[in-house]
């Protein structure tokens, strides 16, 4: 699969179907990937790396890429192709200048997990294991252990929208419980849960690297960033970081984000961002039935649409949870 | 900086009593901007109107801030006030320190201290506030009524009468409503049907009425003046053009096994059916739970003897989109669900049976012919125990709070009934309060205990126990102090009423609120008794609470008289408190166009000046003023935040919040 999504890249740009394209750059070390345009089949031969760190979600550079000149060929894993889907709804992207390259995909790793061991000179894809190689020797790791948290309970193996597949097309089975962390944190005191959050949200440094990965977050002008607001600093001056903006944050994409779980893959701080859209996701099922950003171009937002039938907003207060 | 003026009413002592005006008027005196602070008895008579115009062009005001009552009250008094002064209506932002506060705080520090909180976050307001001028919205000359019953029939007939063009959607296959089950009607035993069915003619035959039966409403947009409405027509699987109403089907129909709605299933239709002879419209309907044909295919009898060639197995729903300027909610009552009553033996002996299933046992056309039989045996009731406040002014939860307010009358009228029709039959009412204001109600109740010998206890039955063909009544005589065993041949209860279950997804709809027993609230409960809080839509009858059929008859034509008044106007002034997007911010994701009830927000392709001598072509939001309501939900599903409402801007919110929060 790592090659034959290099050589698509390659063809695509050869034959002339497309002027760019959207892939994974090879960075310092081996799983340190960075998403980039290659316009030259040269570029893509030196540099275009796709492997099992090649987890960075393309769709929300297709923006900009897809309103210049030319038609631009993107690679969407499945979860990438939610983003891209929910901004095809949005009007963002202009379909017709992209060239979408399905890849399937078994889930990516964290190169966190591997930044902790230090000191890794190369990693080899054995099937199941990787064989990680490092200064202080060699090792066998389950692939399963080093999955990014997104991958270990992933959403979905279908890629919602392509002009063409490599690889089989998957399913939306569920691989495992994704809700059951925000079930937990929901059986906790209230008290506990402020505890929680304050002691994860404390070490936020404002960097807005997960407002800037999250596909979501594509604002002409980002609130964050009007001076006019009060809130546009980056200096941790006040309790406004830890207290609202991941919340305001996770309110303003409440409804679109697909869980693709960008945020929390990119937190210098690991603060489980990903926590929050996924309660709102749970609530949204639960209160308005089940429903997933992204998922087809057809099916109406449930928090942009009312019926007779929605739950009435004392339900949601006292948290009954059952539809009225 | 605005010049504002800051003007406290004292509400004669509503507000006075617990707020120190004179401190709440010096301290906002001092808030930045304020140039002239100062309180008065009555801000709202004529010398406190006069007040306010002098002081704006006495001190060249830009801005009013008026600490008083609810903006509900008097915001419109006080707009006019300004206006008539040279000032933009918008300029002027209410404090509401009587509803929200003086009336709801015993302490006058506290409250004084909240008032000038209030006054504060007022004057932060009108800093931002910005002139506003309002358009005008042509109004659509149609009404519509939903509920068919004597409530919406009425009204109906008023709006006809004034020569407006009105249709009655009634979910039924006819109209007419409870009042075509009751057999005689209090204080004066006229037969029900005598008076109600000579209107239900007059409303099918008035040109400016159009009916809808056996129709639902499906969806409801809009607004006051042009509401548009989408009527679901439910298949009768009857051609409405072709049926005579002959009723020969419902004669040949083999589906005879049908429970009878209209008698309360104390006997049985066919499957194809008029509910009663004097139906409005008289056309078959084919109940489609029932109909053999429908089921299995296999039948088609109605279909063969029908000479008219009505009957159409395949006919769909069929959907009717029309406007209106005026709704009017008339949906009326249904008696509550007995089951939590089982003390009562409801669900044990056919013998017990709710009131409205009494005025069938009565009624000439009911099951029975008009003569009184116990529904087990057929056989005459020698004893019969009345029930009130079955559910009614309920204290343990079973039931309802409220007293359902009809059934002293209607039981006083079923025990003299019964006394005069069948003089030896014993008739024992249990009651805890006998509640008959109303005229000539009194005399009524008198007459049957004086009279006509009916036995009224004080005192609620504790319990009924079919027996031996007998009802075994345990109850309490509380005047007696002793307890009471009665061995009845009927006992009939007064079941409570409740709103119909259609009224609280019609609310919905119609954006108009509810109290907790789904019945509709009105504009304001001592003056404004028959107008929704929602510009437009108005109240008929028992939707917005129990009442007899007078009250229900009164109301109606004074809901009719207020959709008069609103169609007679050519053009309703708009409210300038529009949504608008900044171009800049918005995203195209159409995200406020989705939420948007009234279709007020299109899209545009818009040519906009980008980086290094480019331009980009972006999608974005337009706000049609004229259609836009102002209700903001735009301003709250925009992800970027580029929507914002004239008026209440997000920063003018902040800096109230601000204000607050100081």
């Amino acid at each position: 699969m790592q090659q034959s999504v290099k050589e698509k890249a390659r063809a695509l740009l050869e034959n002339g179907t497309v002027s760019r394209v959207l892939g994974w750059k090879k960075g310092e070390f081996c799983y340190d990937l960075t998403p980039s345009v290659f316009t030259r089949v040269e570029e893509v031969d030196r540099d275009f790396v796709y492997s099992d760190f090649s987890g960075a979600n393309l769709s929300k550079y297709l923006i900009s890429e897809s309103k210049k000149n030319g038609k631009v060929a993107a690679f969407l894993k499945p979860c990438d192709s939610y983003s891209f889907v929910q901004l095809l709804k949005e009007h963002r992207i202009c379909r017709e200048n992209v060239y979408v390259v399905g890849v399937a995909c078994d889930g990516m790793c964290d190169p966190r997990m591997l930044e902790e061991k230090g000191g890794v000179l190369r990693v080899e894809a054995r099937g199941d294991t990787l064989r990680v190689e490092s200064l202080y020797g060699m090792e066998d790791v389950a692939r399963k252990n080093l999955l990014l948290e997104r991958c270990r309970v992933c959403k979905s193996k279908k890629i919602v929208l392509f002009d063409e597949l490599l690889g089989e097309q998957g399913k939306e089975a569920p691989a495992g419980d994704r809700f059951a962390e925000v079930s937990k944190l929901e059986a906790e005191t209230p008290e506990e849960r402020f505890a929680f959050w304050q002691k994860e949200l404390s070490r936020c440094i404002r960097c807005n690297a997960c407002r800037n990965v999250c596909p979501a977050c594509s604002c002409e002008k980002c609130v964050f960033d009007n001076p006019k607001s009060g809130v546009a600093n980056k200096a941790a001056a006040d309790p406004f970081e830890e207290n609202l903006f991941h919340i305001i944050r996770a309110f303003h994409v409440a409804g679109r984000c697909t869980d693709c779980g960008e945020c929390s893959r990119v937190c210098p701080q690991h603060i489980p961002l990903h926590l929050l859209n996924r309660k709102f996701i749970k609530d949204i099922n639960e209160l308005y039935g089940p429903y997933m950003a992204g998922s087809d171009l057809e099916s109406k937002p449930a928090l942009l649409t009312y019926d007779t039938g929605d739950c009435e907003p004392s339900v949601v207060l006292t948290r009954g949870g059952e539809q009225a | 900086m605005q010049r504002i003026g800051v003007f406290v009413c004292w509400c004669g002592s509503n507000i006075a009593a617990t707020v120190d005006v004179e401190q709440v008027s010096r301290a906002l005196g001092k808030e930045p901007g304020v140039v002239f602070s100062t309180n008065y008895q009555y801000m709202c008579s004529q010398a406190g109107q006069d007040l306010i115009a002098n002081t704006i062009r006495d001190y060249a005001l830009t801005g009013v801030v008026i600490c008083s009552c609810s903006p509900r009250m008097h915001e419109a008094t006080f707009r006019k006030t300004c206006s008539r002064a040279g000032l933009n209506p918008y300029m002027v932002e209410i404090a509401n320190i009587r509803e929200q506060c003086s009336w709801i705080h015993k302490e006058k520090a506290t409250a004084t201290e909240k008032a000038i909180i209030l006054g504060r976050a007022a004057i932060a307001k009108v800093q931002l506030n910005a002139p506003l001028v309002a358009g005008t919205s042509p109004v659509k000359k149609r009404a519509l009524v939903i509920g068919g019953g004597i409530a919406g029939i009425q009204t109906a007939l008023d709006i006809a009468e004034a020569g407006f063009d009105v249709d009655i959607v009634e979910k039924k296959p006819t109209i007419g409503g409870k009042m075509t089950q009751i057999d005689k009607t209090f204080p004066t035993l006229d037969c029900a049907a005598c008076i109600l069915t000579p209107k239900m003619v007059d409303a099918a035959q008035n040109e400016k009425i159009h009916i809808y039966a056996y129709s639902e409403i499906e969806k409801i947009s809009g607004f006051v003046g042009n509401f548009r409405v989408t009527i679901r027509k439910k298949a009768r699987y009857v051609d409405e053009a072709k049926c005579t109403g002959c009723g020969l089907c419902t004669e040949k129909c083999p589906q005879k096994k049908v429970p009878n709605e209209f008698n309360l299933g104390l006997d049985t239709r066919r499957a194809i059916y008029i509910p009663f002879a004097q139906a409005v419209p008289k056309l078959a309907t084919i109940d489609a739970n029932y109909c053999t044909m429908l089921k299995t295919g296999k039948c088609g009898v109605c279909s063969k003897v029908c000479t008219a060639g009505a009957i159409d197995y395949k006919q769909k729903d069929t959907f009717v989109e029309e406007e209106y300027g005026a709704i009017v909610a008339a949906t009326g009552f249904e008696p509550i669900k007995l089951d939590k009553y089982d003390e009562f033996a409801y669900s044990q002996s056919p013998d017990v049976v709710t009131s409205l299933e009494f005025e069938r046992l009565m009624n000439a056309a009911g099951p029975t012919g008009g003569v009184l039989l116990r529904p087990s045996d057929k056989t005459h009731p020698k004893t019969i125990v009345f029930v009130q406040c079955v559910g009614s002014r309920c204290a343990d939860g079973r039931g309802k709070s409220y007293c359902s307010k009809i059934c002293c009358m209607y039981t006083a009228k079923h025990a003299m009934l019964c006394r005069e029709k069948y003089p030896d039959t014993d008739v024992y009412v249990f009651y805890i309060d006998v509640r008959t204001p109303g005229k000539n109600f009194d005399e009524f109740y008198r007459r049957a205990v004086e009279e006509y010998g009916v036995h009224y206890v004080k005192g609620m039955v504790g319990k009924v126990v079919p027996q031996d063909g007998k009802l075994k009544v345990q109850a309490s005589d509380l005047l007696g102090g002793r307890q009471l065993h009665i061995d009845a041949d009927m006992v009939v209860l007064a079941a409570a009423i409740e709103p119909d279950k259609s009224a609280r997804p019609l609310a919905t709809m119609l954006t108009a609120s509810m109290d907790t027993n789904d019945f509709f609230t009105e504009a304001h409960p001592k003056l404004r008794p028959v107008e929704s809080p929602t510009a437009g839509i108005f109240l008929s009858g028992t939707c917005q609470g129990p009442k007899d059929i007078p009250e229900t008859v009164a109301q109606a034509s004074a809901a009719a008289a207020k959709v008069i008044g609103l169609l007679a106007k050519d053009s309703l002034t708009c409210n300038p408190c529009t949504a608008q997007p900044d171009e800049q911010m918005c995203n195209g994701c159409s995200s406020c166009e989705k939420v948007c009830p009234y279709g007020a927000i299109t899209y545009a392709d818009k040519e906009f000046r980008g980086p290094n001598r480019t331009t980009l072509v972006r999608r974005v939001a337009q706000v049609n003023p004229a259609v836009c309501q102002g209700c903001g939900a735009c301003t709250v599903a925009c992800p970027s935040g580029a929507m914002d409402l004239k008026g209440f801007s997000n920063a003018q919110i902040l800096a109230e919040v601000d204000a607050i929060c100081r």
